[in-house]
């Protein structure tokens, strides 16, 4: 029953709005071509992004070097295409994992409630209390981890936020009539969850996955700045911005490139959240 | 009564909160790689005096939880050690308190200026919602907390302190004139990120409340547009707004670090950023104690705040 309600109420919606606002499609847009950017980096790089030439060192923006060179003379357009993989590839495991695990112990803790809802939500209490960045830097500096120790702190960190908001949305669906109509029928926990629960809050799931996604974006280019979490080798947006603040004279683009692109990305894709949030829940009202 | 249980619980809340905060970062000396004797000798020459003095002055030679237990009596009279490697041998808590000072300005400096410009400009968008007024200050609100504050930063640093001149580029400058000059552009830096967070909670809360029969009424009675907005609008507005001050102070402390090491500010995120790259381990120890302690402070500070402000919640406390 409630499968088919979702349905109805979703070709309704269509018909309803079905040109999304022009920022959406710009954000769409943007996001597209971060994409390929991130896949193949390579059809994009108009130079070897490592490739030094130490004769045009710090070099402003030119023909050849349309964002200039960094103070090793490598081209700084090449540079920062091929550092969004390491500034969306991160974030998108973080969003993912946070919400996988930050959903199921959240729609189990409002569905169950008691004292499993009780130790999570205090869990979730303390974590939510403490500067989760800084917390990442003192231990990502201490334990002296990469990236992927980076990735894993902040996944664990951005999970609490994710328990809280699906709980309190699971919570009132689970006084609804078809949880206790599955109850009824003998179901089990987990099937009522993925099969009955979920399905409702999804805009919820959906406008937290890309939130969290943002908010690790942010994080992980935050500490690449700051010389955390980075991957030998292989250049960030966090780390480029770094360089570029102490050749602000010689070439600001070398600071501006990354900027935009992080301001970009990060504005998109919160935009297409509340976009796919607004629409969805848009939906639900009308039922 | 139930105000005493309620803020009881609160401050218990913020005890064990601080208490497992300290087992964390007790475990940092471990969590770090080497040995903890190795860890705490730093770049020193490893004389058998030192190593001695080391693990008398650590209790390295008894058990891991008496070790604990010693840390945490030393922590609770706020004696962190000595610092290792940012400035040898000077006590932790001298070493965060000379730097606790900038910081402490640069949040007060730019807590004055969301005070003065963010607080209004949210009140005059909740009043006039739809208006251009309101689209403006909305769209520029979401500009700037779409901006992280590393990126912000580096901006303002080129436009206003490269480009343009207007400020110094560096350091805090001398004088009282001088620090006030050399520390406008970083607040004012923080202030945009701050306030872009309190225009919308504010906005947000003037909403709910200027369709309230009691703002209506008040109107009715012919009373002046100032008098509504502060005397009715802004004592209710006050409530959700002064509870984000926990979650500020959280951005706060983030962004700050990233202004500081911006600007070069010698302030707290400064610190922590030498002690971490420098495996410094007391003064890390030291600081992520005392920031703790100021979270759980002002979160127990806005519980008060909020009791003060509006006498419903001292009836309601149970239900939170």
């Amino acid at each position: 029953m409630a499968s088919v309600a979702v349905e109805t109420g979703h070709a309704s919606a269509l018909r309803a709005r079905r040109r999304p606002p022009l920022s959406v499609l710009l954000s769409l847009i943007v996001v597209a071509g971060i994409l390929v950017l991130t896949i193949v980096p390579g059809v994009v790089e108009p130079y070897n992004p490592l490739a030094q030439n130490l004769l045009l060192s710090s070099g402003g923006p030119s023909g050849l070097h349309w964002l200039g060179t960094d103070a090793n003379g490598r081209d700084v357009l090449s540079l920062v295409v091929a550092g969004t993989r390491a500034a969306v590839v991160g974030p998108a495991v973080i969003a993912v994992g946070t919400v996988v695990l930050g959903a199921t112990l959240g729609i189990a803790a409002g569905l169950k409630g008691g004292i499993f809802d009780a130790v999570v939500n205090r869990l979730a209490d303390l974590l939510y209390a403490l500067p989760g960045l800084l917390v990442v830097i003192v231990v990502v500096g201490i334990v002296g981890g990469g990236y992927w120790l980076a990735v894993g702190v902040l996944l664990v960190l951005s999970i609490p936020g994710e328990i809280r908001l699906c709980r309190a949305a699971s919570a009132v669906q689970a006084r609804l009539a078809y949880v206790e109509a599955a109850r009824t029928l003998g179901l089990g926990t987990w099937r009522i969850m993925w099969r009955y629960l979920a399905p409702n809050i999804l805009p919820t799931i959906i406008a937290t996955l890309l939130l969290d996604f943002v908010g690790a974006l942010l994080g992980l280019a935050g500490l690449a700045y700051l010389g955390f979490g980075t991957l030998p080798g292989a250049p960030s947006w966090g780390q480029l911005l770094f360089g570029g603040e102490s050749l602000l004279q010689e070439n600001p683009w070398m600071s501006v490139g990354p900027s935009i692109l992080i301001i970009l990305t990060a504005t998109s894709v919160t935009l297409i959240g509340d976009w796919l949030y607004d629409r969805s829940v848009g939906t639900m009202g009308a039922r | 009564m139930l105000i005493v249980v309620f803020l009881l619980r609160r401050l218990v809340g913020g005890l064990v909160l601080l208490l497992v905060l300290s087992m964390l970062v007790f475990g940092l000396l471990y969590l770090s790689p080497g040995s903890a004797i190795e860890t705490l000798m730093g770049s020193r020459p490893p004389t058998p005096a030192l190593v001695h003095a080391l693990t008398l002055e650590y209790h390295l030679n008894e058990p891991v939880v008496a070790q604990y237990w010693h840390w945490l009596a030393g922590a609770v009279h706020l004696d962190f050690g000595t610092s290792i490697s940012v400035q040898t041998d000077t006590p932790v808590s001298t070493l965060i308190w000379q730097h606790l000072g900038v910081s402490a300005e640069l949040a007060l400096y730019s807590l004055l200026i969301v005070a003065v410009v963010g607080v209004p400009l949210g009140m005059v968008s909740g009043m006039w919602r739809g208006t251009v007024a309101d689209r403006s200050v909305s769209l520029i609100s979401t500009a700037a907390v779409s901006a992280p504050a590393y990126v912000s930063s580096v901006l303002a640093l080129y436009l206003f302190g490269v480009t343009l001149s207007w400020f110094p580029v560096y350091g805090v400058g001398s004088g009282v004139a001088g620090r006030i000059g050399h520390l406008t552009l970083p607040a004012l830096t923080l202030a945009v990120l701050l306030g872009a967070i309190v225009v919308r909670q504010t906005r947000a809360a003037v909403i709910g409340i200027v369709h309230e029969d009691f703002v209506t009424f008040a109107r009715l009675r012919g009373l002046g547009t100032g008098r509504i907005l502060v005397r009715y609008t802004l004592r209710n507005a006050a409530v959700p707004v002064v509870t984000s001050a926990g979650l500020l102070l959280i951005i706060a402390l983030t962004a700050g670090l990233f202004v500081e090491q911006v600007f070069s500010l010698p302030g707290a995120g400064t610190l922590l950023l030498m002690a971490v790259t420098d495996k410094d381990i007391p003064t890390v120890q030291g600081l992520a104690m005392a920031l703790g302690l100021l979270v759980v402070v002002v979160n127990l500070l806005v519980d008060i705040a909020v009791l003060v402000i509006d006498p419903r919640s001292r009836f309601s406390t149970k239900v939170r």
